[in-house]
């Protein structure tokens, strides 16, 4: 054994050696074409005189954004407006998340009523979304809001200072101060305290089997801090009134068409995939199951909420993830209608400062970070909801 | 008091029994009318159905301009059919020479063929790979040229339909056989190996496809040697196939993983290697499962490739959408020309779709019939 060991042909055969051979090859060709392209890279740039590194982050972008979250003009920094960037692809994520949740959920129940029609109509609303590239949606939608509604100088007013024109709908706005930001913060700690409020209660009620009355409690939680805050911080109600001027309307708020359609656009395409989703999950809670519920007593919208529901969300949580993160990452669309997200900061930064490799670097780390975060967060989630193995 | 509906829920009557005679026709409207809400819903729909089905008659056929120039669409307040006649050879072939049309569309029915034939479960075996291997050389010496009197089109004037089949289905030829490379990484028992599997298909997925667009067109030139210059068209290209490639690898991975343990199992008791046992045993029960969902993911990457507008190529979408920028009909037909190219995309994406449910009632059907049930 010891002999044939040593000898250098039988030591190719050994499966072991052969394991730390392949792998020491496999890493020595991937650290080999890396150092090679990046030879190639530096190389070129030094030869077309392209500066590298982070600095020009910290210069003026000198560029305006035309829908921002928070406050910007062109004399801030490519930081900044890489920051604006991110927080226009976040806000439009959520808010194209929810929508296409709730519409998800609505077509998904639909196609499995037993009123034919409504079944129908609910495939007929699926099949359409999912066979049509998003991004043709995209430009449709741009197209069908600038086309259907009126130019800025005959604004549609449907309420007295709400304006509503090809150039988006604006409406009053109340002058933000930090004042309110700390309201607001105190306003998402009522609804968390209200929750964990609740939770306990129900935790209480099920150990002690005594049904108390708890939501004056559950009120006092939701209302406490906002309250609280409105007391301690006095923001002041300043009202931002839209002012129309001979070409454009100053001052409220506006919601551009960009935002628009890239929201109903996202929104719309992924509801479809939701709505089979929820449908798949539904289905998969088994006839027995509901006539199990009924059998104890539970009438239809307790079956739906305390039996089919929580057997439902363990299919229904893994592809919902992988349909939140594919939303997340198809608000990259934007720069094809001209919504000013990361994508589209990080391009008009690197043609203005010709550093692609930074830029693009940046972009995908953003991405890659976030991604992450989300599907760690819908780990999480499933894991409370998955099934616990006895 | 207990109500028919909750009678019938709690099996209060007797399914087995005939329903009484006489009452067929009011069992078959109980789903439409059963409840009072059941009624307001089938109400509802009805006027909903009626009025898509009038809107897009209407808007179609009696509204419609059916022949004249740009000046009578803009009149006219229904579809522009003279817009798609005038327009539809571009839309369809992009900038490709107006006289070696017959290039392209000889190109696109060999292809749409071999991918009909390829289908039908009648003609599944070892040839079709000899098809698929001839099939794109085919095609990409037509649309080339330069050899049998051909004249060479340069792929700078590719466009249109052809080159979003392209992209997609080369997309899906390499990305492949990536793929099930990357698969078998990931599952590899080499702690190295695996993970480079893992970084590299979790940062692929990680990320939306725009950017490794833009890597491809912006990044790539700068990582070539000197002298060399990829083609514009080549780069979206390799950046769909990577994109492809990470995305089939995960689909793979899931049928690898459905293969029971006791196949690897039997293959090592027969003293078949690693490759052995993957090339005979393992992958090919894999590749069968995840056959449907290959479909769907190519479903998925033909409609991905309307990216490519967005670096500049000219796919079909954008073909279309330089149509409507056309200076004669700017600003005239752009809810007809998204629309005509919504069915085209939608005919296709549904085809495929069907097929792919097919397939996965017929490979379910080959399953049960396994002793065990």
């Amino acid at each position: 054994m010891a002999s044939s060991a040593s000898s250098p042909v039988r030591l190719l055969y050994d499966v072991r050696v052969r394991a730390v051979l392949y792998q020491v090859v496999a890493v020595a060709l991937v650290v080999g074409v890396g150092l090679y392209l990046f030879g190639n890279v530096s190389r070129k740039l030094a030869e077309q005189n392209i500066a590298t590194g982070f600095a020009y982050l910290s210069r003026p972008a000198g560029f305006v954004i035309s829908q921002s979250f928070i406050s910007y003009d062109s004399g801030d920094t490519y930081a900044r407006a890489l920051l604006v960037g991110i927080f226009n692809t976040i806000w439009v994520s959520i808010f194209a998340v929810t929508l296409s949740t709730l519409i998800g959920l609505v077509v998904g129940i639909a196609r499995l009523s037993r009123n034919p029609l409504l079944s129908f109509l609910a495939l007929i609303y699926v099949e359409a979304l999912r066979n049509v590239p998003l991004l043709l949606y995209l430009f449709l939608w741009y197209a069908l809001i600038v086309a259907v509604f009126p130019p800025v100088r005959e604004a549609w007013q449907p309420l007295p200072e709400v304006f509503l024109s090809n150039g988006g709908l604006i409406v009053p706005s109340l002058r933000w101060s930090s004042a309110h930001t700390g309201v607001l913060a105190a306003v998402i700690l009522g609804i968390a305290l209200a929750f964990v409020v609740a939770s306990r209660l129900r935790n209480r009620r099920v150990a002690s089997g005594q049904n108390q009355t708890g939501w004056p409690l559950i009120l006092a939680a939701l209302l406490g801090p906002p309250l609280l805050a409105i007391l301690l911080l006095q923001p002041d109600f300043v009202i931002n009134w839209p002012e129309k001027g001979r070409f454009r309307i100053t001052g409220g708020v506006q919601v551009t068409p960009e935002f628009t359609a890239l929201l109903v656009g996202l929104g719309l395409s992924a509801s479809a995939g939701i709505a089979e989703i929820v449908r798949a999950g539904i289905l998969s809670v088994g006839r027995g199951q509901w006539e199990a519920a009924r059998a104890v007593g539970l009438h239809d919208r307790q079956t739906m909420r305390l039996v089919v529901l929580p057997q439902a969300l363990r299919v229904i949580v893994p592809p919902l993830t992988s349909s939140y993160l594919s939303t997340f990452k198809n608000s990259s669309l934007a720069i094809a209608i001209g919504y000013p997200d990361l994508v589209m900061v990080s391009n008009t930064t690197m043609n203005q400062t010709g550093q692609a490799i930074e830029g693009i670097a940046i972009f995908m780390l953003v991405y890659l970070s976030m991604s992450i975060t989300i599907s760690l967060f819908m780990n999480w989630y499933n894991a409370r909801v998955a099934l616990v193995e006895r | 008091m207990v109500s028919a509906t909750e009678m019938e829920t709690l099996n209060l009557v007797r399914a087995d029994l005939p329903p009484p005679r006489g009452r067929e026709w009011t069992a078959r409207l109980k789903p439409f009318l059963g409840t009072p809400i059941n009624a307001v819903i089938t109400l509802a729909c009805l006027w909903l159905i009626y009025r898509l089905v009038t809107g897009a008659w209407g808007w179609l056929v009696t509204r419609a301009v059916l022949e004249g120039g740009p000046q009578a669409c803009k009149v006219g307040a229904g579809a522009c059919w003279p817009f798609l006649a005038a327009k539809l050879r571009f839309m369809i072939f992009g900038f490709y020479p107006y006289d070696e049309h017959w290039r392209p569309a000889f190109a696109v029915v060999l292809f749409l063929g071999a991918m009909i034939v390829s289908m039908i479960p009648r003609f599944w075996s070892r040839r079709l790979l000899w098809l698929w291997l001839a099939v794109p050389v085919i095609c990409g010496v037509l649309m080339y040229g330069g050899v049998f009197g051909l004249p060479v089109v340069s792929t700078t004037n590719w466009g249109g339909l052809p080159l979003s089949f392209m992209l997609s289905s080369v997309g899906l030829a390499f990305g492949f056989p990536l793929g099930v490379v990357l698969a078998l990484a990931r599952s590899s028992k080499l702690p190295a190996i695996q993970v480079i599997a893992i970084i590299f298909i979790e940062v692929v997925r990680g990320v939306p496809l725009v950017s490794i667009l833009f890597m491809a067109s912006v990044m790539l030139p700068l990582f070539m040697p000197d002298g060399l210059t990829v083609d514009k068209l080549l780069r979206a290209q390799v950046a769909i196939i990577i994109f492809a490639g990470a995305y089939i690898a995960e689909t793979v991975r899931g049928g690898l993983q459905a293969v029971s343990k006791g196949q690897h199992e039997a293959a090592a008791a027969l003293g078949l290697g690693y490759w052995l046992s993957m090339r005979k045993i393992i992958l090919p029960q894999a590749l069968k499962i995840v056959i449907p969902p290959l479909v769907n993911i190519f479903i998925g990457f033909f409609q991905d490739t309307t990216l490519v507008t967005i670096i500049g190529l000219l796919d079909f979408l954008d073909t279309v959408r330089a149509s409507l920028r056309d200076p004669n009909w700017q600003g005239i037909a752009v809810i007809e020309g998204y629309v005509f190219a919504a069915l085209v995309y939608a005919l296709f994406s549904y085809g495929m779709g069907s097929y792919s449910r097919f397939l996965e009632r017929r490979l379910k059907t080959d399953h049960d019939r396994s002793p065990a049930h």
